[in-house]
């Protein structure tokens, strides 16, 4: 085991998938000589050179066409969009072309590509660079979407998702990129599609994303310490495929759920978990599924503004112990 | 009209720059599509294929031309909607193609894709896409991984004047121009974006010229004149795959038929289209030269007209016969299956 930070992981993850396979080649506005906005690609520029790691044009419809047409004949590139916001001004491509094409072409035509994109609010970058979107890529058939929390599973759902057949959108939380974790040395891989409950317990879940997770899980310690409220919390990861099944295991033990969530409140990811809860486990349910989320806003700039709302430890502590109350 | 093409209709040809065998392949080639697209017009009309239709009639010489400087074997084709000849021209079953249209099991796409979304890997033809201009930058992707595995191919990307338009392919013009890209920019310059004329819709109307800010060499092409194309094309083709980078062809060219099949075409006159069918008909041009010279007979072409007959009447009886998809088809190659 080393210890990694969380961007760290994103450039192991990479490297490892192209020493592995020359098919894998990466391309990005600043990903190459200048290693990254966020850092999260140092080093794999002087590693495998500008044919393989290549700096893009500030001009996503051309990166991502590049990436679907090039994954089209057996490449399997990984895209990287600086900002997820910036998938607005790319978006027929992702939703329309690179979603669609596999359905359309009757299987003919896979689209094993990636696109990495760094998501997510706290560094208070305002309402156009802090969005969480991943609820954008969720609602559209033909993508998987993925939202690691930590950098084992930022390498290993990162190499996953270059390895699958399928389009990947994958989503890096910017307020992680400097935590640091434990990751396991040698070829790392996790499984797409799997939850992981990263804290047991039967009073309560929590069901958290990315940055949420750390936040869900210091509010179940809290729980723990001050009320004797024992709250599972439940790290996605996965939003497609969805780990049902360990959502509603988990969900069983004891009838009372909470989501945690980023994204601004309406369509979010919880609300759809809320939903399969109530028609699945229904007669499991102590309470209605709580979810905690964004207010459904722009995000604010000012850094009082951001931290009132985005969920914060507080918010995620009070609302479970009043909900179980 | 917008744009002038430089023929002299009417004038006797010089000896054409085209073998008789040529001349009778592009001929032969260009009936096909001609007569698919009418069959095509005809199921529409009578119910069988049904959503969106963009029929190629009048712009044949653009896809035949350009084919018949390929290297079939290496280069990969993307296009807009209006696919159907492109999809014949790189030797996709006609069957297939119209099964598709009349949306059954047996169509490219086992009736997922319909009219706009058709694609054959094993003949490098990658669509097919519905939105305008969004194969510019995937036919640029196409053209990166040319590059990328060094396979001696070019991509061969049409769009339209509508398309020309479109800030992606500006976009997609300076990443190729910059990695100097295996690209082909095939512009199918047909003078109506939908139901507005490049007059109306283009700052500059002379649309070939759009790479000249990144260095693209761009050059306009009697798109109605088969022989012309397929010589440009052969040119254009050479430089780029010798690696100098991509160009453009600006082929000026026209659809007889409307946007799609539920556009009655009222932005123009009955006599413009009547005046360009009568004076550079691309299959009539082929056919007068033939005759002019001796490159067939009367009796060898109507053997010819006959055999298209039949593989369109084929084509649409099969389309017709052929079982609808499985309800079950609705929740396959989503993702792939585990």
């Amino acid at each position: 085991m080393a210890e990694l930070t969380y961007r760290e992981a994103v450039a192991e993850a990479i490297a490892q998938e192209m020493e592995r396979d020359e098919n894998v080649v990466f391309l990005g506005e600043d990903i190459g000589k200048a290693g990254g906005v966020f850092k999260a690609t140092v080093g794999l520029f002087d590693k495998f050179g500008p044919e393989r790691v290549r700096d893009t044009p500030i001009a996503e419809q051309a990166i991502l066409g590049a990436a679907m047409g090039a994954a089209m004949t057996g490449l399997r590139p990984v895209a990287e969009i600086m900002f997820s916001d910036f998938f607005a001004v790319c978006w027929d491509i992702v939703a329309n072309q690179i979603a669609k094409t596999r359905y359309m072409t009757d299987g003919q035509v896979t689209m094993p590509l990636v696109i990495r994109t760094a998501n997510g609010g706290g560094v208070r970058f305002g309402a156009q660079h802090s969005q969480a979107v991943e609820n954008w890529a969720m609602m559209i058939p033909g993508l998987k979407v993925i939202a690691p929390s930590s950098p084992a599973d930022v390498k290993g759902l990162l190499a996953a998702s270059i390895r699958d057949e399928d389009p990947v959108i994958f989503f890096e939380q910017k307020s992680l990129y400097a935590e640091k974790g434990e990751v396991p040395d040698g070829e790392h891989i996790e499984e797409l599609g799997t939850a992981k409950v990263v804290r047991p317990g039967d009073d309560a879940v929590i069901y958290a994303l990315a940055a949420m997770v750390p936040r869900a899980v210091k509010a179940a310690e809290r729980l723990q310490a001050e009320d004797g409220i024992n709250v599972s919390v439940v790290d996605v990861r996965s939003l497609v495929p969805l780990d049902t099944q360990t959502i509603f295991d988990e969900f069983r033990k004891s009838g009372r759920a909470f989501t945690v969530e980023e994204n601004p409140r309406l369509c979010g990811w919880g609300a759809e978990i809320s939903s399969l809860i109530t028609e699945e486990c229904f007669w499991d349910m102590d309470l209605p599924v709580t979810r905690i989320t964004t207010p459904h806003i722009p995000l604010p700039a000012s850094d009082n503004l951001e931290d009132a709302a985005l969920p914060s430890v507080d918010r995620i502590y009070n609302t479970v112990r009043e909900g179980l109350d | 009209m917008a744009t002038t093409a430089k023929t002299k209709p009417g004038k006797r040809a010089a000896k054409p720059k085209a073998t008789a065998e040529e001349l009778n392949h592009f001929y032969r080639e260009m009936l096909m599509i001609r007569r698919f697209e009418e069959k095509a017009g005809q199921l529409y009309g009578m119910g069988l294929i049904q959503g969106f239709c963009h029929l190629y009639i009048g712009q044949e010489a653009v896809i035949v031309g350009m084919q018949a400087a390929a290297d079939t074997e290496k280069d990969s084709v993307v296009t807009s909607y209006r696919d159907h000849g492109h999809m014949l021209a790189c030797g996709m079953d006609p069957k297939g193609v119209m099964a598709e249209l009349t949306g059954r099991a047996s169509g490219y796409s086992r009736g997922k894709g319909g009219s706009m979304h058709m694609f054959s890997r094993e003949k490098r033809f990658f669509g097919g896409h519905g939105i305008v201009a969004a194969q510019v930058p995937i036919g640029t992707g196409l053209a990166f991984a040319h590059r990328y595995k060094e396979d001696g191919g070019v991509c061969m990307t049409y769009y339209g004047d509508g398309a020309a338009n479109q800030g992606q392919v500006f976009e997609s013009f300076n990443m190729a121009a910059l990695w100097k890209l295996p690209v082909v920019y095939v512009l199918e310059n047909n003078r109506y974006g939908m139901g507005t004329s490049v007059a109306r819709a283009a700052a500059n109307q002379e649309l070939y010229k759009r790479g000249t800010a990144f260095g693209i060499p761009g050059e306009e092409v009697d798109g109605m004149d088969v022989v012309a194309v397929r010589d440009a094309a052969k040119k254009a083709l050479d430089s780029v795959r010798s690696g100098k980078g991509p160009q453009i062809l600006g082929m000026l060219t026209y659809r007889y038929r409307g946007h799609s099949m539920s556009d009655p075409a009222k932005y123009r006159t009955r006599e413009e289209v009547s005046k360009v069918r009568a004076e550079q008909d691309p299959i009539d041009r082929v056919r007068n030269m033939l005759m002019e010279h001796d490159y067939a007979t009367e009796d060898q072409l109507k053997k010819v007209d006959a055999e298209i007959k039949a593989i369109v009447t084929e084509a649409a009886e099969f389309a017709q016969q052929s079982p609808e998809p499985d309800p079950s088809e609705l929740y396959t190659d989503i993702l792939i299956e585990t």
